[in-house]
Parts: structure tokens; sequence; C-alpha cells
């Protein structure tokens, strides 16, 4: 049913820290690795090795440039999949009922033999969460890898997301956001994590750790006095050269 | 958002046929016998014809069926009841007129305002999303009811009604586009918010995600033809307001009468390419455009 279910106490979500993600894609990887030959359709490409690639993704980094108003510009890497919402507006437009919110854990996922593939979801998502495959017309989208993280025919390491699994510099945790005490709800408090577009009244799961703030480097060089420009004196050989390439048609003044 | 010729085709000719339906229904004009059956046959050709080619965007259209399950809380599924409500009741009443002469009122009366109703949960599929700020606003549904009651009653030939109707859509039109261009802005939605980045400083898109494009791109970021705007606004007040208005004062003819209908329909398909190409989908904030 879309219906949403009453907001249930274990939410199951990602905590993604944007200061330490290095922008490598490999969750991007492991993602569409993991779940085109696991639950639901494969997630099908289109003239993979063509002129104009395209495919599906539940799972996508993206790059931005910050600039504040005093020093240098920032170049945070930004990891973006289903945030899992309480108040998930891609459950309620769903006309079949393929789209739902589970009461145990918070998940959102697509029932695909129910999908008609109307796209609707996908609209009402303001975070691009949702995709429609365009091999099996069906919507996909983040599962939680909920066909990993209570499998337990995996060692118990490999219970959670693959995205999480795989991430080399630790910036992407998984667990319950509904628990204060989790590991994931104490960094969360601990670092300010925030929502994206809070405004759109989604209540995402999934939160966003910030960027700390920039080291400031002091301005101290060991080299600096052997790395002065020759000709600040402008005296000798190298003064005279100076002088004489100058006054050349179009010399540096 | 993408300009679906499916979806384009669906709102003008469904719009157009269930406001003839509503007219019908109400009784404003009762024909009997082969004449209903003409005027019935044309309006279910639009109606259902529209429906048809909504389907053709689905990626599984032989499931369709399952859409009528979700009313509670899906407005699509909503039209869809509403629209089956509408078309069985105004056959049971066209079936009165066409085969027995006789008008059952109140059959009539509960076909035409479920053929408005179908109007307007269409238009709420669009009004509801909190997620493309220019379609958010009561002048969505009003347009939409507006432009099929105006239709309709251009269709069935009620020049006075019609004249008046196309008079107020043109005007209320030129107000929605004037509210609309700044609902974006003004949204409260915008590359800080979206990324949460906002305090530490301006927020610019640096790289893609993918060399290439995607599903999100090619259905939510449209800009191609969007810098014509202007000049398909102005040819968009012409043909679908001011001269069917003008074709239907001057002394009546059945060729200026079809005249103005063409006019009004291809007016319509360009508002409502419009409707899609202009609408921004906040989405395309993470792509830095619009």
């Amino acid at each position: 049913m879309t219906q949403l279910p009453p907001p249930s106490a274990k939410k199951l979500g990602l905590v993604i820290d944007l200061d330490t993600c290095v922008g490598c894609h490999a969750c991007v990887v492991s993602c569409k690795g993991w779940n085109t030959e696991n639950y639901g359709a494969p997630l099908s490409d289109q003239q993979a090795y063509g002129a104009d690639p395209s495919g599906t993704f539940l799972n996508r980094v993206h790059s931005y440039e910050v600039q504040p108003d005093q020093g240098e510009a920032q170049l945070i890497h930004f990891p973006k999949s289903c945030l899992h919402c309480e108040d998930a507006p891609c459950v309620t437009v769903c006309p079949t009922g393929a789209s739902y919110k589970r009461a145990e854990d918070g998940i959102v996922l697509v029932n695909e033999s129910d999908c008609i593939g109307c796209g609707l979801c996908a609209w009402a998502c303001p975070y691009g969460a949702r995709e429609l495959d365009a091999k099996e017309g069906v919507m996909k989208k983040c599962t939680l890898c909920v066909d990993r993280i209570y499998n337990e025919n995996l060692p118990e390491e490999d219970r959670q997301p693959a995205c999480v699994r795989t991430c080399p510099a630790g910036a992407r945790h998984f667990g319950d956001l509904g628990d204060e005490e989790s590991d994931v709800s104490k960094l969360v408090a601990e670092r300010g994590g925030f929502d994206l577009m809070p405004e759109q009244g989604t209540k995402p799961v999934n939160k966003y750790l910030p960027p700390r703030p920039k080291d400031e480097m002091p301005e101290f060089d060991v080299l600096a006095p052997y790395l002065e420009p020759v000709a600040s004196d402008g005296k000798g050989f190298v003064g005279w050269l100076d002088k004489a390439l100058s006054s050349l048609p179009g010399g540096a003044k | 958002m993408h300009p679906a010729a499916s979806v384009i085709i669906f709102n003008t000719f469904s719009g157009l046929g269930f406001g003839l339906l509503f007219w019908l229904g109400l009784g404003v004009l009762v024909p009997t016998g082969m004449s209903a059956f003409i005027w019935f046959t044309l309006a279910y050709l639009f109606a259902v014809g529209g429906l048809i080619a909504s389907t053709f965007h689905l990626g599984h259209p032989e499931r369709a069926v399952k859409a009528f399950s979700q009313w509670k809380t899906s407005w699509l599924s909503r039209e869809g009841v509403c629209a089956v409500i509408a078309l069985i009741v105004m056959a049971i009443y066209g079936a009165g007129l066409v085969f027995a002469g006789t008008r059952l009122a109140l059959v009539g009366i509960i076909g035409g305002v479920a053929s408005l109703g179908v109007v307007f949960t269409t238009s709420m599929i669009y009004a509801q999303m909190k997620t493309v700020p220019r379609w958010r606003h009561w002048t969505t549904p009003a347009m939409y009811l507006l432009l099929s009651i105006s239709g309709g009653a251009l269709l069935s030939g009620q020049i006075r009604i019609a004249a008046v109707l196309l008079i107020a859509g043109g005007i209320l039109q030129i107000f929605a586009w004037g509210v609309g261009d700044t609902r974006f802005k003004t949204s409260g939605t915008d590359m800080a918010t979206a990324t949460g980045l906002g305090h530490i400083g301006k927020v610019r898109a640096f790289e893609p995600p993918h060399t290439g494009t995607n599903y999100l791109m090619r259905e939510f970021i449209h800009q191609v033809g969007r810098k014509h705007a202007d000049q398909l606004r102005i040819i968009t007040i012409g043909l679908a307001f001011v001269l069917p208005v003008i074709l239907l004062l001057l002394p009546f003819s059945h060729i200026l009468a079809a005249v103005a209908v063409l006019s009004h329909i291809a007016g319509v398909l360009t508002l409502r390419w419009l409707f899609f190409a202009q609408a921004e989908h906040v989405v395309g904030l993470y792509y830095g455009k619009r």
C-alpha cells in the first residue's frame, strides 16, 4: 500500500561524511555491481561503449566547488542516493502500491512486479534518487542493500550496504538512525549532521556530515629565502639583462 | 520537465472530451437519436483517445489496471477511478438519449460532475508536486478546469458561453505565467539547501557524476526550446483564445466554427508543451541546471 506506515522505531539509513569523501566513485561501482546481480531487475546500460553512453545508477557522486567570502575555494565530493525519507513523497504518489516504505525498518522499496513505470515517484522525489530503467521499464532505487544487511549467508562484516563496505575512505556509515545510542546517531550529533532540502518536508533518514573547517597554514617556508625572484635587486649581469629584455618591443616591464 | 508527446496529447484531447461530456451531462445541449450518437462518439473519441495515448509513456502498460488500487493517496490512481466512473455513467446517460430519446437528468449531472472530476484529478497530479514550484499553485487546477469547460463549450457550439470562458481562460493563463515565472526562485530551494553547503560559501556544480546524460537529466532538465518561450506564449494566447473568440463573434458559419476549434486545439497543444517545457524540477539544482 502506498499509505505511509506510522514512523518506525528503527530507521535504517546512511551517514555520509563530506569531509572524508575523496570522490573515487568506488561506492558507485560497488553499488552497480551488487544491485545489477541481485535484488530485482538488473541496472541496464545503453550504448555503454558507444558515442552517447547512459545507464541506471542508484548512487551517483557529484562534485561541488564552494567559494567562501574569504579564502580559497573548496572542492567537495557529494555522493547521493535514496535518503529513505520518513515522509517519502515518492511512496504516496504511486498509483499501484509498488512503491512502499517498510514498517519494520523504514527502508523505501519498489515492488517491481507491480510497477507500471509511470515515473511519477521520480517526479515527486526532490533528490533524483529514482531512475526508470530504460531496458526493464521499471523504477530502480537504492534498497539499502536489503539483500545484504539481513543476509545470514554472508560473513557478518559484509552485512552492510555494498557502498559502505567498499568505501576506502570510511566516508559512509550505516546504522539505525532511530536509535539515539547507535554509532551513526552519535556521529550525527557530534558532527552536526544535516538534511538535504529540509524545506521540502521529506524528513530524510540519511544524514550528511559537513566538511570540517580547513586548517590555517602558517606562512612559514624554510626554502622561501632561496626561491626569491633573482632579479628583484636589479644589479649586475641579471639586472642588465632584465633592463635589456624589457626595452625590447613587447618586453615585460 | 520533459514535454512527452503522449502526455501533451492526453492532456489536450482528454480535457476537450471530458469538457464536452460535462456540457452534455448538464443538459446544456440535449441531442437525441443519431445526433446524440455523433456527439457522444466525438466526446468519447477525445476522452478515451487521450487516455490511451497517456499509457504510451508507461514502462509496463499491461499492468495499468493495478493503478486503480491506491486512490487513498495517489492522484494518478484517483484520476483513473474518476475516469472509469465518468465514462460508465455518461455511457448510461448517452444510451438513454440515443436509444430511448429520454434524458436521465440526474445520471447526466452525476456524469458531468465526474467528467470535471477527471480533469481536476489530472491537474492535481501536477499541482501536488512540491518538486516543481511552477506547478504547485491554485492556477494549475483552475486552468485545467477552465480550459476543459471552455473547450467543451466551443466544441458543442455554445457561442456566448465559449466566448466568455475563452476570454477568462486567456486572462488566467497570462496571470498564471506571470506568477509562475518567479516561483522557483522564491520556493526556498536552491543549491545551498540542496547540498547543505551554503554555510561555507557560494556553491557551484563543479563536475557532474557521469560524463554522459541520464534518466534524471532527460526527464527533468529541459532547456532546449525554452529560449522561444516568449514567442510561444504569444502564439498560445493567439491560437487558443483570441482567434477562436474573434471567429465566434463573426456571423456563424460551420467553416469558421471548425477553424475556431482547430485553432483552439493547436493553441492548447502549444500551451501544454510550455506547461512541461517551462516547468523546472528542483533536482536540476544538483546538476547546476534548471
